[in-house]
């Protein structure tokens, strides 16, 4: 089986106020993969994300989406986008229902109306990330796990084939955070989606994805969580040595 | 018939009540949402640079009102994509800067007359047939733009960068909604007064958030509250002779408190 390139990044630097944030940067996401994205605060991690997703624009180089350069690419909905989240939504007065739903608003484009396989969609969506039973509520009564079960749900609306998560574990208790990684492994074997996976959990990097890409500025290493469990990479990676704990699973 | 119903001011007052209720609110959820309540004051206080300009040029105050809130909705909107204001700065500088402006431009105009104040606080009994079939194209057109854009303005609302990451144009559909917004004013500013309008805004749409309700849900009780405020404003306005603007804003005051309280946690 030939494998797809679905994201292609091709030696891209951004500058924020005249400093680099990243520099040639050069790297392949192959459809199916489980890419976890590590790095220090400031390494350019959100940044990457927000350049694949043409929310900003590269000082040099582009990215490509199955093959086509990212500013042209039509069909954006098939990237689905999990923010990193802040409290600012707890006061806006909308239900879990009305949040999903509105995950599907770009694939639907101007003008459209939800047909009955787009309100399928949105119900498969819900039923997924198992928040149907809390439709109807506010999206501010929620906890921290089930507010972000929401915004994947957002995401999974528009039946994404690439899904990008940005440090989605923030505010979220112990026991929920491991539910749902095991969540978003099965999206990735059972669905099969492309998934790409910002964390400051090393170790859930390394158990749960199928490779790692190190980013401080540069791109430091990428490759297989085994190649990454390497006290070179982590000192490159922070600046000092960081003794890595394996922990059982 | 009872006698207010008989006189045409009145029921010209009434129609106009009917049209301004349902839009103000209507606009407004999407600014108070934002954080952005204070735009409705802010482009109230510009409406006044074009009654100004109207008065000293003896045309019609309406239009110039409406030419001037819309450029500054642009020019806030511009400055604000530009991110190095914060954007209640922006507003704070438009809101007292467009004061100061009217200010010179009336004491060109020899002073702050009867006219001036009627737009200030708002006079039922100035509204002519024009104002009202203004009134009614605005009613049509942002009764529209909220129908067909619904979803988009919702998304936008809730989270402009995911809509963007999705192709959608969250600037155009920010701009669009503060042009509605400016241009509603204007045209509201004739019963409610410059110095009210922000709050028949934002008051509703704040009373309706405390009940807890969907997005959707929340509009519509806004438009309920803001139709009561409007309605019971004018009737007791006419009887007890009063203000127009201000008993209107009053009600909708005591709606607010009514709806802070049933809704307290316990």
């Amino acid at each position: 089986m030939t494998k797809v390139s679905c994201i292609e990044v091709r030696d891209v630097s951004f500058n924020y106020n005249g400093n680099p944030v990243l520099e040639n940067i050069t790297f392949t996401v192959e459809e199916g993969e489980y890419l976890g994205i590590i790095g220090p605060n400031g390494g350019g991690k959100t940044t990457l994300f927000k350049i694949i997703l043409g929310l900003l624009k590269p000082a040099t180089g582009e990215v490509r989406i199955y093959g086509e350069p990212e500013p042209r690419f039509g069909r954006r909905h098939i990237i689905g986008y999990v923010p990193q989240r802040a409290m600012a939504e707890v006061y806006f007065p909308a239900t879990v229902e009305e949040i999903v739903r509105s995950g599907r608003t770009a694939r639907l484009g101007l003008l459209k109306r939800a047909s009955k396989d787009d309100r399928a969609a949105i119900d498969r969506a819900m039923e997924i990330t198992d928040v149907t039973r809390l439709k109807k509520r506010l999206i501010g009564e929620l906890s921290g796990g089930e507010r972000q079960r929401v915004f994947i749900a957002r995401a999974l609306a528009s039946e994404p084939k690439i899904l990008i998560l940005d440090e989605p574990d923030v505010g979220v208790d112990v026991t929920s955070q491991e539910k749902f990684y095991t969540f978003i492994e099965d999206l990735n074997r059972n669905l099969g989606i492309t998934v790409l996976l910002i964390s400051h959990d090393i170790d859930v990097v390394a158990h749960q994805t199928k490779s790692v890409l190190c980013l401080n500025r540069k791109l430091v290493c990428h490759g297989s969580p085994k190649k990454f469990i390497n006290e070179e990479y982590m000192q490159e990676l922070y600046g000092k040595k960081v003794k890595f704990i394996l922990h059982g699973h | 018939m009872p006698e207010i119903f008989q006189l045409d001011f009145m029921l010209r007052a009434f129609a106009a009540g009917i049209l301004i209720s349902i839009i103000v609110p209507l606009i407004g959820v999407f600014l108070v949402v934002r954080r952005y309540s204070l735009m409705a004051d802010t482009l109230a206080h510009v409406s006044l640079v074009g009654v100004a300009i109207g008065i000293l040029t003896n045309s019609q105050p309406v239009v110039s009102a409406v030419a001037a809130s819309t450029l500054a909705a642009v020019a806030i909107e511009k400055l604000r994509a530009v991110k190095t204001l914060f954007a209640e700065s922006i507003l704070a500088i438009f809101l007292s800067g467009s004061l100061a402006v009217a200010v010179v431009i009336m004491s060109l105009a020899k002073g702050l007359n009867v006219s001036l104040l009627s737009y200030l606080f708002g006079s039922i009994s100035t509204i002519g047939p024009v104002d009202l079939y203004m009134l009614a194209a605005v009613f049509i057109c942002v009764l529209l733009a909220i129908v067909l854009l619904y979803k988009e303005f919702f998304l936008v609302s809730f989270d402009e960068e995911f809509a963007e990451a999705g192709g959608v144009k969250a600037r155009s559909l920010n701009l669009l909604i503060v042009v509605l917004a400016a241009v509603t004013i204007s045209l509201s500013m004739r019963i409610v007064g410059i110095l009210l309008i922000g709050a028949l805004m934002v008051m509703p749409v704040v009373s309706a958030k405390q009940f807890g309700l969907s997005f959707r849900n929340t509009i519509i009780l806004s438009i309920l509250f803001s139709l009561v405020s409007v309605m019971s404003g004018l009737f007791l306005s006419y009887y007890l002779d009063l203000a127009s603007g201000g008993t209107i804003v009053l009600i909708a005051l005591v709606i607010f408190l009514l709806s802070f309280f049933l809704n307290r946690p316990q």
